[in-house]
């Protein structure tokens, strides 16, 4: 009974995880085509950003630490906001119309490009930034210990969820975004400035993937290649939901934490396993993920 | 049996190859090994663009190519390397012609991330195998060659250049003709337009099954060379930025020709053997803007280089 229970605490902690790092990732691609695989890039960023400011902030030792709280937030929100930017205007916007396969690649190579940029800025040295995770205590379910900052990043990551979707669905921006995922051209042609629409849009994501790597930098410590890792399980989970939509991000990250944490409880080996397991178990049934649109082929 | 030119230059820079080897010092042919063996690998991957599948997971191949070699020496008592490349291009088409039934069903980034689901979780698996040596991985050594034993150290890095640069020559000749074969430009056709190539009666799916489970077997054949010549095996051979690098090499040299992946290769083993050594935190990030600059400026890669001032004589 207990390791059910913590099958399912553990299971939603880590799902409430993955769906903050892949949310970002399926809002780009949702209205870009851009599967990016830089994403994991833009999460080590805000994790690094996070952590050393938090850090800085702890070393110097005055004020309160709520303020670190905010610190945290800050950081990503800023290096999402100018990573994103930059990359944007810098280097996609020449690469527009490309092949979906080709950008995958393209992003690819900014992958590479900044995880070396973060080891020239940052070092290769870990950074920790514990404090707001051992701040906040710990509470006691059943024979269980958990972290409240763990059960607040669950809290944060429905509410990050609910936010994208109200934002989607109830706003006259969100209307536009989803009429430019239904057909771009139509929209276009309608007076949608695509062009500003794709660098909110990506600025967006890059700032909810700093965001992820932010809000998990006090719980671990921060080095080099921990985006490289964190991309793949981002990959998992909104092609098990259907590329594109943030219902089935977060249900594929239900699906893949759930199932995860059962792995880790019962049967450890197949932890690895098991999230690319569920993965292909699901495309072998439905192609395009869970809640993907059929495409109809074109000649 | 006819060759054509191309053939004919091949087995003349193979043989030039060979021959260099005795010669030259032992860095560059350990350099050259693992150049042409990894070459191979790419070149499975280049059958698979050429077809318009991008595998962001070759490496499951190179992997199981590598891991089998080391663990028929290791556990199976197969000692002889011809015996033990050849189980592992065995093993590769098995496993190649089960995943195949589901892959080929996709296209796009779909395939991509599913041959990349399939390599992370051999990946996984391997990692958490204790008997395998977990992510340590383990050592190849004590093999034979038809019952002979090259000396360890020179002799046996000697004979794994050969066996490389040999049957390196015989995959690019079998790819050469097979690109010229039927089923090698109905590969083209797919990526052009699949669904006309269904409207002439043929099966896309089949072919590109066919043609997924010959790359396979020729990026284990390249997998377990490496493992030879490097004479260890880790985890890390399936693991995604190892595919990504293959792929890297793949654009670097272009589908225009056989030997592209051989030359993109070697250039990419010189330049990154000389960036780890000058600038160990910048090599990934010359990478990266070395494939952006391949995109925008030579998207049919290095062998377009080449064949453009071929084209210019003629003109």
């Amino acid at each position: 009974m207990t390791s059910l229970l913590a099958v399912l605490i553990d299971g939603s902690i880590y799902a409430s995880w993955l769906f903050l790092v892949a949310a970002g990732l399926t809002v780009i691609y949702g209205v870009m085509r851009i599967l990016n695989m830089a994403h994991g890039s833009f999460y080590a960023i805000g994790a690094y950003s996070a952590a050393s400011l938090v850090g800085w902030y702890f070393n110097n030792g005055v004020g309160p630490a709520w303020i670190s709280y905010l610190l945290l937030v800050g950081a990503a929100l800023v290096a999402g906001l100018i990573v994103g930017v930059i990359v944007e205007r810098g280097l996609l916007r020449l690469m527009y119309g490309r092949d979906e396969i080709l950008m995958v690649i393209i992003t690819y190579a900014l992958l590479l490009i900044l995880e070396d940029t973060m080891k020239i800025v940052w070092g290769v040295s870990p950074y920790f930034a514990y404090q707001p995770y051992s701040e906040l205590g710990r509470t006691s379910l059943g024979l269980l210990k958990v972290s409240n900052y763990d059960l607040a990043l669950v809290g944060v990551s429905a509410l990050l969820g609910l936010g994208l979707w109200a934002w989607l669905e109830r706003t006259n921006q969100g209307k536009v975004l989803r009429a430019m995922i239904h057909d771009r051209e139509i929209s276009v042609a309608m007076g949608v400035n695509v062009r500003l629409m794709f660098t909110i849009t990506f600025v967006l994501g890059t700032t909810l993937g700093a965001l992820a790597g932010a809000l998990t930098a006090p719980a671990i410590s921060v080095v080099p290649g921990i985006g490289i890792e964190v991309i793949v399980l981002a990959f998992a989970v909104v092609v098990i939901g259907g590329l594109g939509s943030i219902g089935g991000a977060a249900v594929g990250a239900l699906l893949v934490g759930l199932s995860r944490a059962a792995a880790v409880h019962y049967a450890p080996e197949f932890e690895l396993f098991v999230i690319y397991g569920v993965m292909s178990l699901v495309l072998a049934f439905r192609p395009e993920g869970l809640f993907g649109r059929t495409l109809a082929r074109k000649i | 049996m006819r060759f054509d030119k191309t053939e004919i230059s091949l087995a003349a820079v193979a043989i030039a190859c060979v021959l260099f080897g005795f010669v030259s010092p032992g860095w560059l042919i350990f350099l050259m090994t693992i150049a042409f063996a990894k070459a191979l690998v790419v070149q499975g991957v280049v059958m698979q663009m050429r077809s318009g599948l991008v595998s962001f997971g070759q490496g499951l191949f190179y992997c199981i190519g590598g891991y089998t070699v080391g663990m028929g020496g290791q556990f199976f008592g197969i000692h002889d390397a011809i015996a033990a490349l050849a189980l592992g291009v065995l093993v590769a088409i098995v496993v190649a012609m089960i995943l195949g039934l589901l892959l080929t069903r996709y296209r796009d980034i779909f395939f991509a991330m599913l041959s990349l689901a399939f390599s992370m979780i051999l990946f996984g698996i391997l990692v958490k195998s204790q008997s395998l040596g977990s992510t340590d991985g383990f050592n190849v050594h004590n093999w034979t060659v038809f019952g002979w034993a090259p000396e360890v150290g020179a002799g046996s890095q000697q004979t794994v250049f050969t066996m490389t640069v040999l049957s390196g020559l015989v995959i690019a000749v079998l790819i050469h003709r097979y690109t010229k074969a039927g089923i090698g430009v109905i590969c083209e056709a797919i990526r052009e337009n699949e669904v006309r190539v269904e409207y002439l009666g043929l099966s896309p799916r089949w072919v590109l099954y066919g043609n997924y489970v010959a790359a396979a077997s020729v990026s284990a054949l390249g997998g377990g060379l490496t493992a030879l010549a490097t004479g260890h095996v880790d985890p890390e051979m399936a693991y995604w930025t190892t595919s990504g690098e293959f792929i890297f090499i793949a654009l670097l040299g272009g589908l225009g020709h056989v030997a592209a992946p051989f030359i993109a290769a070697i250039v990419f083993s010189v330049v990154r053997t000389y960036a780890i050594e000058f600038v160990p935190h910048t090599w990934q990030m010359i990478l990266g803007f070395t494939l952006l600059g391949v995109i925008v400026f030579l998207p049919k890669g290095l062998w377009s280089l080449v064949s453009r001032e071929k084209s210019g004589e003629r003109a």
